[in-house]
């Protein structure tokens, strides 16, 4: 076991590099300078105060120094100061960061609990009419423009109903409630975020249960179970489901970026302060030390959260650890 | 074996009802000029925010336009984007799939690693980064939305050639001395195509919501060429008064993408030989 996690932890540093090339090519081969933002706005700017900015900033050496010193800085999580408000961006992230793990681990146990037993029950009843309204389900879910879901059930909920609160994480006077209702408040906000989010993501999950189901009721282990005269009921939660349910672990890893990114548009929607939000104002502000910053700690929670997806699964399944 | 496929396909309620409704839009966008009541850009002030009527059976929007007439047009902008996008998106895959699969070694290594740190970044945050970069319009959303598909598909040709290589027909033809490249499209191309179409079908509908969400955020088709999601931008403002112009065009989205994804759902439970028996 410890030899696996230490291969699967070497196996990390060229991803890590590759990742922190992308972030820094991207940046990097985007047109418009960096120097340009800051001073497009001020006619008073000469020249040479350009040039000294640039030298500042390190713009005037070739690529792969300021690769090397955007990597050293990289390290210690230092991506440089916003060009919007001068503060770290790292610190406007960690801002952010606990308003978007909320938003996501909340939104993974709803689609946790909902999204098994839709897929354990319509691979036993395959071709019923509970699985074929369930696909319709799930792939609504899947089709439906997030944005649009927001605004729809924004108005509907928040203006028309005025059941809930259609925008922040926070109600204004916040700092008044009681610690009972500070956690009322909060739920009220997520609602909405957190209802949306695990709709449009339940497919992925639901389907791969069912198909992983589907497999595992075929096995000859089953069929032996069957045969012993085991009931239908203990078969299934005893014996299939608990193997179907086994590379489910992946998916969650898997499963962290398309959260992060489904976050940039819909927090936007909501002003929920995440961020998705963040980001998206970074990349139309031109921040670049904001964007980097983003892009690269989306990319750094993905691979930590394979990671533990990758362990886990070989602790659960000794057939891995081997390979 | 065709046969048996199309028996199966056949049985199929969802994915039938996918295929017919992606015809039926195929149609509508093909003979967009001719059935539209106006002209989608034309613009009449005098009869700006009307809500549906018989003249204007979906309503008017914020410039007296007819919306009818540019969902009409919008279908054209949504189809192509979607097949130019996953047409990008296929070949990339499938090359650096077979490649990937059939030569393994450091090419293989390379590849793969190429697909897992493209696998960490959220997509759509890869897409907005590139597109607000560059010029926001039809031609790079397509072409951005391509590029930045492919590594899923990468992995599971991949997956489908190593298994193939092992297999008794490839080696009979490598025995016989086939050149690698006619191993490659004549024998091994062939082969993996069901995981292509169904990756495919299921791509349309994801590059279809994603150029809908750039079009939403103003990253995407610039107006006035007519896009349900910058249909929506726009109609958003008066969701007050007007409903129409933000339930119709996000409806049009849902329905088409649906429509795809259960098409592609239904194509993988057909051509995937493990579920039939």
């Amino acid at each position: 076991m410890l030899v696996y996690i230490i291969r699967r932890i070497l196996y990390i540093i060229p991803l890590l590099i590759g990742i922190t090339f992308i972030t820094f090519g991207v940046m990097h081969l985007a047109p418009g300078k960096a120097i340009d933002q800051i001073t497009d706005m001020n006619i008073k700017v000469s020249s040479e105060s350009k040039a000294r900015l640039a030298e500042i900033y390190g713009f005037d050496k070739p690529w792969y120094v300021q690769y090397f010193n955007w990597f050293k800085r990289f390290v210690i999580l230092d991506f440089g100061e916003s060009f919007k408000d001068g503060r770290p961006a790292i610190k406007k992230i960690a801002e952010r960061l606990p308003a978007s793990l909320l938003l996501n681990i909340l939104s993974l146990i709803l689609i946790f609990i909902v999204a098994l037993p839709i897929g354990i029950f319509s691979a036993i009843k395959r071709n019923s009419l509970f699985d074929k309204g369930m696909t319709v389900l799930v792939f609504l879910g899947f089709s439906v423009p997030t944005f649009w879901l927001a605004l729809l059930l924004m108005l509907l909920f928040g203006l028309k109903l005025g059941w809930l609160p259609i925008s922040g994480l926070r109600s204004l006077n916040y700092s008044e409630f009681s610690f009972i209702f500070k956690i009322i408040d909060l739920a009220r906000h997520l609602v909405l975020p957190v209802f949306i989010t695990a709709f449009t993501s339940l497919a992925g999950l639901s389907r791969y249960t069912r198909s992983s189901m589907l497999d595992i009721i075929r096995q000859d282990y089953i069929k032996m179970a069957y045969a012993k005269g085991l009931p239908k009921s203990r078969v299934i939660f005893r014996h299939a489901v608990k193997n179907a349910l086994l590379p489910i672990v992946t998916i969650l890893g898997l499963s962290l970026p398309s959260l992060i990114g489904g976050g940039f548009i819909f927090e936007t929607i909501f002003a929920y302060p995440g961020m998705g939000r963040l980001g998206y104002e970074a990349i139309m502000a031109r921040d670049y030390p904001v964007v980097m910053a983003v892009g690269t700690i989306a990319a750094l929670l993905t691979l930590v959260g394979n990671l533990l997806a990758d362990i886990t699964y070989a602790y659960v399944d000794p057939r891995i650890r081997y390979k | 074996m065709l046969k048996i496929y199309f028996q199966r396909f056949k049985q199929n309620k969802l994915a039938i009802t996918g295929l017919v409704l992606i015809l039926i839009l195929a149609f509508l966008a093909v003979l967009a000029p001719f059935i539209s009541p106006f002209d989608p850009a034309e613009q009449n002030l005098a009869y700006r925010l009307e809500s549906p009527s018989f003249s204007f059976l979906l309503g008017t929007d914020d410039l007296g336009r007819d919306v009818l007439s540019r969902m009409f047009y919008g279908i054209r902008i949504s189809l192509t984007v979607g097949l130019v996008a996953v047409f990008i998106s296929v070949i990339i895959g499938t090359v650096l799939g077979l490649v990937s699969g059939y030569f393994g070694g450091w090419t293989d290594t390379i590849i793969m690693r190429l697909v897992d740190i493209m696998l960490c970044f959220p997509t759509f945050f890869l897409i907005l980064l590139v597109i607000a970069f560059l010029e926001p319009n039809i031609y790079n959303v397509m072409i951005v939305i391509g590029f930045t598909s492919w590594p899923g598909l990468t992995r599971l040709v991949r997956a489908e050639t190593l298994s193939l290589r092992e297999r008794e027909f490839i080696q009979a033809a490598e025995l016989l001395g086939l050149s690698r490249w006619r191993i490659f499209f004549v024998h091994l191309l062939p082969n993996v195509f069901s995981p292509i179409i169904v990756s495919a079908t299921l791509g349309v509908g994801i590059a279809i919501l994603t150029e809908s969400g750039l079009s939403f955020l103003g990253l995407g088709v610039q107006p006035p060429t007519p896009s349900w999601g910058q249909m929506l931008t726009s109609g958003k403002d008066y969701i007050h008064i007007a409903w129409w112009l933000s339930l119709f065009p996000g409806l049009a989205i849902l329905i088409t993408v649906l429509s795809f994804n259960l098409l592609g759902e239904g194509l993988r439970d057909v051509l995937d030989p493990r579920i039939n028996e």
